[in-house]
């Protein structure tokens, strides 16, 4: 279990008779960047949710950075960093502020928050603005500032629901950079987006469909195996025959 | 006559210049494009287009008609489905359908034929409340609703964002064929890959429309000769080249990296001989053809150098 960020056995998560997942299985190992595709519905939400120590399964096993998903949720909790289109910081606390409150709660020493959150905000170049409220910053700004904050505590993973949702096309870019740097710090990325160019910036993909991973590999395999010049492609001839649409 | 018509059309939120002197026309039976990420004005210039919300500057027409003065006429000639899920959680699908033509003095039977094909998928729903339905089923009862009373103009804000790939080209199909019953559709998206299905197409971004043509012709007017690149370790590569003087713009696009080079009497040899000396494994260099998306990243360095980045952090 050493190597493995992720282990899922025959997960499963049963919401009366709707089987949201269906007994999937993956590993993801340490470091990577594992991009966790697939169509609306197909129970994406509801495997992170699992993986992130927020809900039980219905059966099977998951293991993350170590931890039992049934017996460690809180351990789990401490060891990932999540962020998704959605949260956003306080928009009435500063950049400081809100850097020092999630750090606080992620339990990284006054001393070191103090060091490194200056050091951040010199590399996000947001000197000036270190003593603003958050809330008047563009939409872009806000989100590295969200991705900073979830992984200042250093975790082993992080979690990142569809983070480039709607960002102008070179902030998506400067977004990615900032994933890979993160992966070379040695943090294990599990991402999820809707954009198929971002999928060939993973390291290995899986494709969810109707509640279970119906491929995984890397993006120059599957375009290989399906015969695809883009990710686009082999995404639509797996989720065209979904027979789920819901969100 | 053109099926919407705005000049110098300006919005402001206390200082925050949400849209900048906007002007296009939209041309009738035309399916036109707004393109741009989150926040640049793309919904405000909707709902002032709609009538709902007052310019600080500018004028704007739909069918003719003032979006100030005759709004009344304009309301009763558009449809409208906006970003947000709107119609009625608690109303099913036939009574939400119902609520909408009656209140524009139709009725379903009246306009069927417009809405037949999208309302057939759901039509198996009709008993179930709105709120209950899919994300999927829930956005085509929304067209429904929007289409019913034979609008002659169609503003559809965001329609496919957060919707996978699938079912995004299913919306476009539907579109489509909306097209050919002579209805002017006007759609916002940030998807810039959607923008090749519009007959034309505005690129905004910070209030501003940086460039409004055919999707061809955009693609057509990049001005550089662009090359792709990939290597096996991208990333490396990546920061490798921006350091490079002679190369000009250097981005991420899927498996390779785009980029320009500074004179554009250098070639792909040129580019070899640069990247070579970082030693990348499995270097490949071809010409490659530019995309919306490499138009929309140079219209913004355009715009970005005239503009401070640091300005954009005072707005609210």
């Amino acid at each position: 279990m050493e190597n493995k960020a992720i282990i899922c056995k025959d997960l499963t998560k049963q919401f009366g008779d709707f089987k949201a997942v269906d007994k999937i299985s993956f590993e993801v190992n340490e470091g990577e960047i594992f991009g966790f595709l697939g169509a609306n519905g197909a129970g994406k939400t509801t495997a992170m949710r699992i993986l992130c120590g927020l809900s039980f399964p219905t059966s099977g096993e998951a293991h993350v950075a170590g931890f039992d998903v049934y017996k460690q949720q809180e351990k789990i909790k401490k060891n990932i960093g999540y962020m998704s289109q959605k949260f956003s910081l306080y928009d009435n606390l500063t950049i400081l502020e809100n850097i020092e409150f999630f750090a606080g709660v992620y339990g990284v020493s006054r001393y070191e928050i103090k060091e490194r959150s200056k050091d951040l905000i010199l590399t996000l170049g947001l000197e000036k603005e270190a003593k603003k409220v958050v809330g008047g910053l563009p939409l872009g700004w806000k989100q590295k500032l969200a991705f900073s904050v979830a992984v200042f505590h250093r975790p082993k993973i992080v979690f990142l629901d569809e983070p480039t949702g709607g960002v102008d096309p070179i902030t998506r870019r400067q977004f990615w950079e900032m994933i890979y740097q993160a992966a070379a710090d040695g943090i294990t990325v599990f991402v999820t987006t809707h954009y198929m160019d971002e999928a060939e910036y993973c390291d290995r993909i899986s494709i969810m469909v109707d509640g279970r991973v119906a491929a995984i590999d890397s993006p120059s395999a599957l375009k290989k195996r399906f015969n695809a010049v883009s990710m686009d492609e082999v995404f639509y001839e797996l989720a065209r025959n979904a027979k789920r649409t819901s969100d | 006559m053109p099926a919407v018509t705005l000049k110098n059309i300006t919005k402001k939120y206390g200082d925050f210049v949400a849209v900048d002197e906007v002007s296009f026309e939209v041309k009738k039976g035309e399916l036109f494009g707004l393109i741009g990420p989150d926040g640049a004005g793309k919904t405000s210039i909707f709902r002032i287009l709609t009538t709902l919300l007052l310019a600080e500057g500018g004028t704007a027409t739909v069918e003719g008609h003032d979006v100030v003065k005759e709004f009344q006429e304009i309301r009763n000639k558009v449809g409208y489905m906006p970003g947000k899920f709107s119609l009625y959680q608690d109303l099913t699908v036939k009574e939400n359908l119902e609520f909408f033509a009656t209140i524009f003095g139709t009725t379903i039977e009246e306009n069927y034929d417009l809405i037949k094909d999208i309302y057939d998928q759901i039509k198996p729903f009709n008993d179930r409340r709105a709120g209950k339905l899919s994300g999927g089923m829930k956005q085509k009862l929304a067209l429904c609703c929007a289409l019913i009373h034979k609008p002659e103009v169609l503003f559809l804000d965001e329609p496919t964002t957060g919707v996978d790939v699938v079912s995004r080209s299913e919306f476009w199909e539907m579109l489509a064929k909306l097209k050919k019953q002579n209805i002017t559709i006007v759609v916002s998206t940030p998807y810039m890959d959607e923008a090749k299905l519009c007959d034309r197409i505005a690129l905004i971004q910070n209030g501003k429309i940086m460039t409004v043509d055919e999707p061809q012709q955009i693609i057509k007017s990049f001005p550089k000769t662009l090359f792709a690149v990939k290597a096996k370790n991208i990333y490396k590569l990546l920061q490798n080249l921006r350091t490079e003087k002679e190369i000009e713009n250097c981005d991420a696009f899927g498996e390779f990296l785009h980029l320009t080079l500074v004179s554009e009497k250098a070639d792909e040899e040129k580019i070899k001989t640069i990247a070579q000396k970082y030693n990348p494994e499995d270097l490949e260099v071809k010409k490659t053809e530019p995309t919306i998306e490499d138009s929309f990243i140079r219209l913004m360095r355009e715009q970005d150098n005239s503009r401070e980045p640091k300005e954009m952090l005072d707005g609210k």
